[in-house]
C-alpha cells in the first residue's frame, strides 16, 4: 500500500547476509500514530526489516542492502547520517527483556544521560513520564533504585518499552515484545501500545497471528523475504485477497 | 575385579593426583615459613642492611619490588586494557588482527631472560634511561602485556553482545556502550588478568637483573632514573653470592617476597568477589 506522506517508507528494499537473501524487493508505507504489523511464518525478514529502519543491522558484518528507506521524507542511509540520533528518533524493543545492569531508574536515565541531559530535575520527570507511559510507573515507583533484574518478566519488557519512551521517539519498532511473557502481561503491553499510538508510530513484529490480529490497524504479511499483502487490519485477518495470507491466517500452515 | 572396585581405585588414584599438587606447595610454603619466621622482625622490614648484607633489613628491596610491581602497572593496564578492547569491540578479522593475535601468543612464550636483554637493549642502552626503575618497569610491563591483554579480552567478550545491541538502539555510540555497559561488567576478569599479571612481574628476577636490579644498595630511590634493590634479585643474590650469608635472612627475604606476592593475590580474589556480587545478568 502506498499512501500520502506516510512517517516511514521503505522503498525497494532487499537485503542479503552471507550471500543469502533475506529481503527481496520490499516496499511498504507505514502511517503515523498507528500500530502496523509485519507478520508471518519465521524467516520471513519481518525482524529484519525492523532491524533496518533504526539501522541496528549496522552492528553486523557481511551484509548488503539495496533500495532506500526514508523517514518524514529523508533517506536514512545516505551518508552523513547521524545514527545515534536516528536511533533517538526510532527506538526499539526486542524479544527477550533485557534491563541494562543497575537500578530501575538507571535503566530509563541511560538513553537521555547519553544524549547530555544531565539536569536531575528533568531527568527525574522523564522517568515519571517514561514509566507512566509504559503503564509500569504504578509497580515500581516505590522501588526506582532497586535493581532492574528483581522486575518479573512483564515488568522488565515494560521497563525497556519505558527506557525507548524516555527518549521521546517518533517511531517505535518492537520485536515479539510478548514472546517471553504471560497472557496477563502480555495484556499489559498490549493495552499500553493502544495508549502510546496517540503520540507513536509503532511498528511491532506480533508473536502470534491472534495478537496481530488483536493489535494491527495495519498489517504486512511477510513470506520468505517477499512482502505478500499489505492491508488494514480488519480486512487482512477477514477477506484476505492473496491464497497464501489465507493459508496463513487460518492456520494451513505457518 | 568388579566395576565397583575399580570406581574405588579410579577414585584413589584422582584424589592421589590431586595430592601431588597440594603437598609440595604446602612444603614449599612451610619450609619457608618455618625457617624464615625467626629473621623476621621490625629491623628486617623497616631497616637498611649492613655487614655485607648479613645484617640489618631489607627495606630497600621491599620498597624496589613494590616500585617495580606499581610501574609495571602504570605502564601496562592502560596498554593492555586498551589493546584487549580493540581487539575484543572494534577489530575485525583481517590479517592484520591475525598477526597482533600471533604476535601475543608468541609473547607469551617468550623467556624471561630474553625480556631481561631486550630491555638493556632498547630501555637502558638505546632510549637511554639507564639501569633504572624505569627500565626495569617497562622491560617488567612488556613481559606482563600479553597476559593482562588476553585476560581482558576474553572477560570483554564474555559480555553478552545484546548488552551492546540495546544500548545501540538507545542511541549509544559504540564507544559509549564499551564504557557504561561493557567495561564494568568486564571489570573482575580484567582485574584479574591484571593482577595475575602483576604477580609474575613483582617475582621475576630476569628481566630486572640488566635493567634496574642492585646488588647491594642501602638506600631508597629517590627518582625513576635510580636503581634500586629487589627482592626476587636480593634473594638471588643472598642465596648464591655471598658467602657465609645465615640461612634465617635467606628464608626471610623469601618469606616476604612470598607474602607480598600472595597478599596481592588475596586482594585481587577480594576486588573479584566484590564486582561479581554487583553484576546482575
Amino acid at each position: 500500500m502506498v499512501r500520502r506522506n506516510p512517517k516511514i517508507r521503505i522503498e525497494n528494499v532487499s537485503y542479503a547476509y552471507d550471500g543469502k537473501l533475506a529481503l527481496r524487493d520490499v516496499t511498504i508505507d507505514v502511517s503515523a500514530n498507528a500500530i502496523t504489523v509485519f507478520f508471518g511464518p519465521a524467516g520471513g525478514g519481518k525482524t529484519t526489516l525492523l532491524r533496518l529502519i533504526n539501522r541496528l543491522n549496522d552492528l553486523v558484518e557481511g551484509t548488503h542492502m539495496s533500495g532506500r528507506i526514508l523517514l518524514d521524507g529523508r533517506d536514512i542511509y545516505t551518508p552523513g547520517v547521524d545514527v545515534p540520533a536516528l536511533r533517538r528518533r526510532v527506538g526499539m524493543v526486542f524479544a527477550l527483556p533485557l534491563p541494562l545492569p543497575g537500578t530501575v531508574r538507571e535503566n530509563v536515565e541511560y538513553g537521555p544521560k547519553l544524549a547530555g541531559v544531565r539536569d536531575r530535575t528533568r531527568l527525574g520527570e522523564i522517568v515519571v513520564r517514561s514509566l507512566t507511559q509504559a503503564a509500569l510507573w504504578d509497580e515500581v515507583k516505590d522501588r526506582l533504585d532497586g535493581p532492574a533484574s528483581a522486575l518479573s518478566g512483564g515488568q522488565q519488557q515494560r521497563l525497556c518499552i519505558a527506557r525507548s519512551l524516555a527518549l521521546e521517539p517518533d517511531v517505535l519498532l518492537l520485536d515479539e515484545p510478548t514472546s517471553g511473557l504471560d497472557p496477563i502481561s502480555t495484556g499489559k503491553v498490549e493495552e499500553t501500545l493502544f495508549e502510546l499510538k496517540q503520540h507513536y508510530t509503532i511498528v511491532i513484529v506480533p508473536h502470534s497471528v491472534q495478537q496481530a490480529a488483536r493489535v494491527a490497524d495495519y498489517a504486512a504479511f511477510f513470506l520468505m523475504g517477499e512482502l505478500i499483502e499489505h492491508r488494514p487490519g480488519k480486512e487482512i485477518f477477514t477477506i484476505p485477497r492473496d491464497q497464501r495470507t489465507e493459508d496463513y491466517v487460518t492456520g494451513r500452515f505457518g | 575385579m568388579n566395576r565397583y572396585l575399580t570406581q574405588r581405585v579410579g577414585f584413589a588414584l584422582l584424589i592421589l593426583t590431586a595430592l601431588v599438587v597440594v603437598v609440595p606447595i604446602l612444603l614449599v610454603i612451610g619450609t619457608i615459613v618455618v625457617q624464615g619466621v625467626s629473621a623476621i622482625n621490625w629491623e628486617f622490614l623497616t631497616h637498611m642492611p649492613r655487614d655485607g648484607m648479613k645484617a640489618g633489613g631489607i627495606l630497600p628491596a621491599i620498597v624496589g619490588t613494590l616500585l617495580l610491581t606499581l610501574g609495571t602497572a602504570v605502564a601496562a593496564i592502560p596498554v593492555g586494557v586498551g589493546g584487549a578492547i580493540y581487539l575484543a569491540e572494534y577489530a575485525r578479522d583481517t590479517w592484520l588482527t591475525r598477526a597482533i593475535r600471533l604476535a601475543i601468543i608468541n609473547l607469551a612464550g617468550i623467556p624471561s631472560v630474553v625480556y631481561g636483554l631486550f630491555g638493556l637493549g632498547l630501555f637502558v642502552l638505546f632510549l637511554q634511561f639507564g639501569t633504572s626503575i624505569l627500565a626495569g618497569s617497562l622491560t617488567l610491563a612488556l613481559m606482563t602485556l600479553p597476559i593482562v591483554i588476553s585476560a581482558a579480552e576474553e572477560a570483554l567478550r564474555a559480555v553478552p553482545v545484546e548488552f551492546r545491541t540495546v544500548s545501540a538502539s538507545l542511541g549509544g555510540t559504540r564507544w559509549q556502550g564499551i564504557r557504561h555497559i561493557v567495561l564494568p561488567q568486564a571489570l573482575p576478569g580484567i582485574v584479574t588478568g591484571v593482577i595475575l599479571g602483576l604477580l609474575r612481574a613483582a617475582g621475576e628476577t630476569a628481566p630486572i637483573l640488566f635493567t634496574v636490579a642492585a646488588f647491594f644498595l642501602p638506600r631508597l630511590p629517590q627518582s625513576l632514573f635510580d636503581q634500586t634493590m629487589a627482592l626476587p634479585y636480593h634473594l638471588y643474590v643472598i642465596s648464591t653470592q655471598v658467602p657465609g650469608m645465615p640461612l634465617d635472612i635467606q628464608y626471610g627475604t623469601a618469606l616476604v617476597l612470598l607474602a607480598l606476592v600472595l597478599s596481592m593475590s588475596l586482594v585481587a580474589t577480594i576486588i573479584r568477589n566484590y564486582f561479581r556480587r554487583r553484576r546482575q545478568w
